[in-house]
């Protein structure tokens, strides 16, 4: 037999197989399924046009989240979100209401482990990957089927293989590392395929810092993203009180891979996405005079505690530029309460931040800090699609937490190893 | 049944096709699709037909896994999506909504004409520039499933998912 996977590993281990390969289609057991208030109600449509199969719902691993517009800005978003809530309430489904947090947080967070098998109505439910968990995004209709038979069919992805090389530098984080990535990989480089990080530089990467490279696999196209189960994969579980699931993962030495990348962490710069797509990737070196209107710190890329303490070390009793906006959006309640502890809010505040509500903020332009016509958006999140933040006429850039502390402080797109 | 082609470039994202902004109207579906791929052309949705075809280059639909994005593509008339090649989301909502979604080389096709599909030789004809484009068939399974007209029915005439 020759060696498998990840992605092989992870959806053999869902199958009545005892190994599969890539290119296979297979009917795979699914753990955990969820949807939100961006798709839920269709989805909820869906499930009640079901009559003639038997229901599977695993109640205990069935959520409903409440997390892309909070709080409602419109009647119609409102009823959306009672038609969540209620329909997850009147069949004992677990709920994450507003305020709560985004899905794919809440979900390393408080649930998954790795070899779980999990599917979401989102499309960067992906994100799991960086606990080994196999996650991917699909519509409403089939995770209604994914609801409420327990199982999906899946093709077995081929998958791609990123070799990181040297450790991250100071002021250098995993966003631009996964922006790298995409650079190499353009928006559809890694198509129904399975990308897979590895090697010396992942090794000496936390799980947050995972978690925001797995985020962004779906943005070169991706089925999913992977990373490797293995010692801090279990500090993480530990810290979240459940190091009892923890078990080690890792593709085999004789794995088959597609395609293999090889980066180089160590002489890894800054990267800045360019308006337009997450691909349109340069070193912030050859990124010069970016004036930046409104910089948005959030998202279920680049949120977790360990990002908010990088964006306090890096504003530090500094302020942002005086003609900025700035809109600080904690991923979730637990780490919301973490920054109040360890005294990031008050940081933030004499920033000159806003803070709003845990949940998906300016992300996608449903709800507040839609940018003004011709406004330039620096955003810590995974998408830069023209729209995207809610006005066509606006741009955004992406990059590091650190990259944006920096840019609102200077007002300018803005190298953060110059501030640390 | 013939129809128009309306082009389209490389990476429609679903932020195009249905943008993020009227995710508001939802849970009114005749009125998102008014909106429809209205930031890549603004003329669309006023004036595309019944039985028109969407014709694009790579990566159509990348990004969201909104299933809106191809309902509303249907709502609008279009008989089918034709792609150089589809994001992985998209082309599996299009199959179980019932919207065919066709992987083939789009180049020689020309902004406004006249397509005819033919689903089950794997053909299109360009009636205009007198082409005819093959495709490969779809997956047993993918193919199934649009003929049943999307996947709810096709679950519920198994009673279960199945692959066949």
């Amino acid at each position: 037999m020759t060696g498998k996977t990840l992605a092989e590993k992870l959806i053999g281990s869902h199958t009545a197989k005892e190994s599969v390969s890539a290119g296979e289609v297979v009917i795979v057991t699914v753990d955990y399924t969820f949807s939100h208030d961006a798709a839920g109600p269709l989805l909820i449509q869906q499930l009640n046009q079901l009559k003639n199969v038997p229901s599977g719902v695993n109640k205990n691993r069935t959520v409903f989240f409440i997390d892309h517009a909070v709080p409602s800005p419109t009647k119609e978003l409102a009823n959306d979100q009672a038609i969540v809530r209620n329909y997850a309430l009147d069949n004992e489904l677990i709920l994450s209401d507003a305020g709560n947090g985004i899905c794919h947080q809440i979900l390393a967070e408080d649930y998954l482990s790795p070899g779980d098998m999990m599917l979401g109505t989102d499309s960067h439910s992906c994100t799991a990957g960086g606990l080994c968990a196999f996650g991917t995004g699909m519509g409403a209709t089939d995770i209604a089927i994914a609801m409420k038979l327990r199982k999906t069919w899946l093709r077995v992805p081929e998958s791609v293989k990123m070799n990181i090389q040297g450790r991250l530098s100071r002021g250098v984080s995993g966003k631009d590392l996964i922006l790298k990535t995409l650079s190499i990989l353009g928006t559809d480089g890694a198509t129904y395929k399975s990308l897979e990080f590895d090697g010396p530089g992942i090794d000496e990467l936390d799980v947050y810092g995972r978690l925001t490279l797995t985020n962004m696999a779906v943005e070169a196209g991706a089925k999913t993203g992977l990373v490797k189960s293995d010692s801090r994969t279990r500090q993480y579980l530990k810290e979240a009180g459940r190091e009892e699931r923890w078990k080690e993962i890792r593709a085999d030495a004789g794995a088959s891979y597609e395609s293999e990348y090889e980066i180089n962490a160590s002489e890894l710069e800054p990267q800045v996405a360019l308006p337009g797509s997450p691909a349109n990737v340069k070193p912030i070196s050859e990124v010069k005079d970016i004036k930046v209107n409104e910089v948005f710190i959030g998202t279920c890329t680049n949120t977790r505690i360990e990002d908010l303490r990088i964006v306090a070390q890096v504003f530090k009793g500094k302020r942002k530029a005086r003609d900025l906006k700035l809109i600080v959006t904690p991923p979730s309640k637990k780490v919301y309460l973490k920054c109040m502890e360890e005294g990031i809010l008050e940081n933030l505040l004499q920033a000159g931040a806003m803070i709003t509500p845990p949940g998906c903020g300016v992300c996608y332009g449903a709800v507040g800090g839609i940018p003004a016509d011709n406004e330039v958006i620096f955003s810590t999140s995974n998408r830069n699609f023209p729209g995207r933040t809610g006005n066509p006429k606006a741009q955004t850039y992406l990059g590091s937490p650190a990259t944006a502390a920096a840019s609102a402080i200077t007002g300018y797109i803005t190298d953060p190893r110059k501030l640390i | 049944m013939v129809g128009r082609a309306w082009k389209f470039g490389d990476n429609i994202s679903t932020d195009e096709i249905t943008p993020g902004r009227y995710m508001g109207l939802r849970s009114n579906m005749p009125e998102l699709a008014k909106h429809t791929l209205e930031d890549a052309r603004k003329e669309f949705p006023s004036s595309v037909k019944e039985g028109d075809f969407v014709v694009a280059g790579r990566n159509f639909g990348m990004g969201s896994s909104r299933e809106h994005a191809p309902l509303v593509i249907k709502m609008c008339g279009v008989k089918a999506v034709l792609a150089q090649s589809f994001a992985r989301i998209f082309y599996r909502n299009a199959i179980n909504i019932g919207l065919p979604a066709i992987v083939c080389d789009t180049t020689k096709i020309n902004e406004g004409d006249e397509l005819e599909l033919h689903l089950s030789d794997g053909s299109v004809e360009d009636l205009t520039g007198k082409t005819k484009i093959m495709f490969p068939p779809m997956s047993s399974t993918m193919n199934a499933i649009l003929n049943e007209g999307g996947l709810i029915a096709y679950v519920e005439k198994h009673g279960d998912l199945v692959l066949v």
